[in-house]
């Protein structure tokens, strides 16, 4: 910078604005950032939004989805039979079901409702009427529903054995449970995934078109202020706010649910703050022209709709036909999502994730290069 | 860089437009700021006078014509050397709510390769009570000495105010007016544009006055107001209904210098305006001769000439009619 000897007058104003050495200066970069912190934290709303949000978002999906003790399928017994009682208790004592008498109108009404997986009902053997052990069980299921189909196979296990069959052949049992496995493990990761695209976008087009209404950007503008330092606050502000972020789900997600970081969790935290990055890019460059809060929300909306429905946060993005794969897979959110959940649930190392770290990094910069030259700062 | 003409013209422009559209904001504009001088312009809400200054912070750029600016232009790889130099205190700016007095100033500061102390910019502008307070909590006038402060941080060589003191009460606009004051006799530059005559008369060494973005009169305000070649005015109206004046006598009265009409919203007919050199002569002249045309007064004020007359007299409307 040309700072040659400045004439007249900023000397003389020594004696009552100016003192020209001492008046101490922080780098603009860091006053910049600590004013983002600043404005953030004094938004009791905007911290809730980060913060509170997806603890309560993960506290319910993770109750709505718990593994108990797998429970016990219900079964109805029609009570048109004086034994219907006993068939009932004989069935009950399987480990998988419980048996309910019922009329048969309510059996069947239970069935079609999905209140009960099947219906034990009574037949006579044909030309065989008079003796009555001599009646058929008559199951009544819907073949299409898996718990019918498990309630099947083992009420007539449940009754064969009651009848007096033997196995035929010994059998053992092992059972465990994965971790990593259950829903809430798939969930937290995509939790995190959409926490940092919506703080990184919501926190920055707000505050960005509200100082440009305001004409702040345009006061700016006015100073010496290099307009990459300017915008890159927004960025670095957003790094601090991304492991208070994080942590604060993951600790809720360990003390609650036991969900834990199978793999590194420096390559857990460094797969966040590029995914981070990018999304705070993103966020710049949907803001760097909107003059209203409308037109920024509508602008948000746009961009982040696709990737909550497309993006794996919920449920697998696999679901989605093949050819819809190779577009979803360079959505950042994607990237993110399927990075984080490798490393949180696979135990991969960072290394392995270099596709999506790529798709990231480059949605981050050019997202930023792109804001820089089109930013409308008035 | 910064050669000798910038200590005569801090500030230079010459064929300035600026078109919006069909609406031309700035039509042709030539103008010199000295060093040291506060400069005012002058001129009614549309005259042109934020563009011009925005022009001049290289905010806008002109449609044609050449602004220096201590001697540098705009656009020519001088850019940062100049906003280092200037201050800007726009028309209305809001900062961030959210910040503290001394935060904000200290954002501002960080902006600057040099400047003031931010302590001591607080206390210039007064505001040491409030320095912990947030911007959002002040009012009207603490925030507009905290948008000078914020133009002042920077130790500025050229400050430029646009419309400072709009919407202040008086007090807070005197208490302003003494910051301005301040940086005035340290020896720096100031470009200050009000729609206030008494401001633009108290503070300003020359003043341009400005409608329809160009310049119709300049000068040092007290020199403005003898061209009128009176120092009183004698406003008057006459009750409605009544015969029509015939104006050409009331020029020959004595000490009567000039004549305009003003017309008001109202519907029962204008405002005579006369400039009077010797009021002593003209009122009862004037009384005698309104008797004569059977006319009666409906209202009648006499006031010293200021610049706002000047205005009056040049474009037949009152400054603020817009």
């Amino acid at each position: 910078m040309a700072e040659t000897d400045r004439n007249p007058p900023a000397g003389v104003i020594a004696g009552s604005i100016h003192e020209s050495k001492s008046g101490k200066r922080t780098h603009p970069l860091v006053e910049l950032t600590l004013a983002r912190i600043r404005e953030f934290v004094r938004q009791p709303e905007a911290v809730f939004w980060v913060f509170g949000f997806p603890i309560l978002l993960a506290f319910a999906l993770g109750l709505a989805f718990r593994e108990t003790a797998p429970e016990k399928l219900p079964v109805a017994v029609e009570s048109v039979l004086g034994n219907a009682d006993e068939t009932a208790a004989a069935i009950s004592r399987s480990a998988d079901l419980r048996a309910v008498v019922m009329t048969p109108a309510e059996a069947t009404q239970a069935l079609r409702t999905g209140r009960v997986a099947l219906v034990v009902g009574f037949a006579t053997a044909a030309g065989d009427a008079s003796k009555d052990s001599s009646h058929v069980f008559d199951y009544r299921f819907d073949p299409a529903r898996p718990d019918s189909r498990i309630a099947r196979l083992a009420v007539d296990d449940a009754l064969q054995r009651a009848a007096g069959r033997k196995d035929s052949v010994a059998v053992r049992e092992q059972t465990f449970t994965e971790p990593g496995a259950r829903y809430i493990d798939f969930l937290v990761p995509g939790l995190i995934g959409l926490n940092l695209m919506g703080s990184g976008m919501w926190g920055l087009g707000f505050v960005l078109v509200q100082a440009r209404t305001q004409k702040l950007l345009k006061r700016l503008a006015a100073t010496p202020m290099k307009r990459w330092h300017f915008l890159l606050s927004f960025m670095l502000s957003r790094l601090i706010f991304l492991v208070l972020e994080v942590a604060a789900i993951l600790a809720f997600a360990y003390f609650v649910f036991n969900v834990k970081i199978h793999g590194s969790t420096l390559s857990f935290m460094l797969i966040s703050l590029i995914g981070s990055l990018a999304f705070a890019g993103i966020g710049l460059l949907i803001a760097a022209r909107p003059r209203t809060i409308e037109g920024v929300s509508g602008l948000m909306n746009l961009v982040m709709l696709p990737m909550w429905l497309l993006s794996g946060s919920f449920f697998s993005a696999s679901r989605f036909p093949d050819f819809l794969q190779p577009m979803i897979k360079v959505l950042p959110l994607t990237a993110l999502n399927d990075s984080l959940r490798a490393v949180m649930n696979d135990g991969a190392p960072f290394g392995a994730n270099a596709a999506g770290v790529a798709i990231l990094s480059a949605w981050g910069l050019i997202s930023f290069l792109i804001a820089l030259k089109i930013f409308r700062w008035q | 860089m910064a050669p000798q003409s910038a200590k005569r013209g801090a500030l230079r422009c010459d064929g300035l437009v600026k078109k919006y559209g069909e609406v031309t904001a700035v039509n042709g504009l030539d103008l010199e700021v000295h060093a040291g001088e506060c400069f005012g312009l002058l001129g009614p809400n549309g005259a042109g006078k934020t563009t011009t200054v925005e022009i001049f912070e290289g905010l806008t750029e002109a449609n044609s014509g050449n602004v220096e600016l201590l001697g540098m232009r705009w656009g020519t790889g001088n850019d940062q050397e100049m906003r280092e130099r200037i201050g800007v205190a726009l028309q209305q700016t809001e900062l961030a709510d959210k910040l503290s007095v001394e935060e904000t100033l200290r954002l501002f500061r960080s902006f600057y390769a040099r400047g003031g102390d931010v302590d001591h910019i607080i206390r210039l502008v007064s505001l040491e009570e409030k320095r912990d307070a947030r911007v959002g909590k002040l009012s009207g006038g603490q925030k507009q000495r905290l948008a000078v402060a914020c133009a002042l941080v920077g130790a500025p060589d050229l400050l430029f105010l646009d419309e400072p003191t709009t919407g202040l009460d008086p007090q807070a606009r005197l208490q302003l007016w003494g910051v301005i004051e301040k940086f005035r006799a340290g020896g720096g530059t100031i470009m200050l544009t009000t729609h206030y005559m008494e401001e633009a008369a108290r503070l300003c060494d020359r003043v341009a006055i400005m409608d329809h973005g160009r310049v119709i009169a300049l000068g040092a305000p007290a020199e403005l107001v003898a061209s009128l070649g009176a120092d009183q005015i004698v406003e008057f109206g006459v009750a409605s209904g009544a015969e029509e004046l015939r104006e050409s006598p009331l020029l020959r009265l004595p000490g009567v210098t000039g004549m305009r009409v003003r017309e008001t919203r109202e519907a029962d007919g204008g405002s005579y305006l006369l400039t009077v050199s010797e009021i002593g002569a003209a009122l009862p002249a004037l009384l005698a001769e309104l008797e004569r045309q059977n006319l009666k007064l409906d209202h009648l004020t006499t006031h010293q000439a200021t610049l706002e007359d000047v205005f009056v007299n040049l474009t037949g409307r009152m400054l603020r009619d817009g």
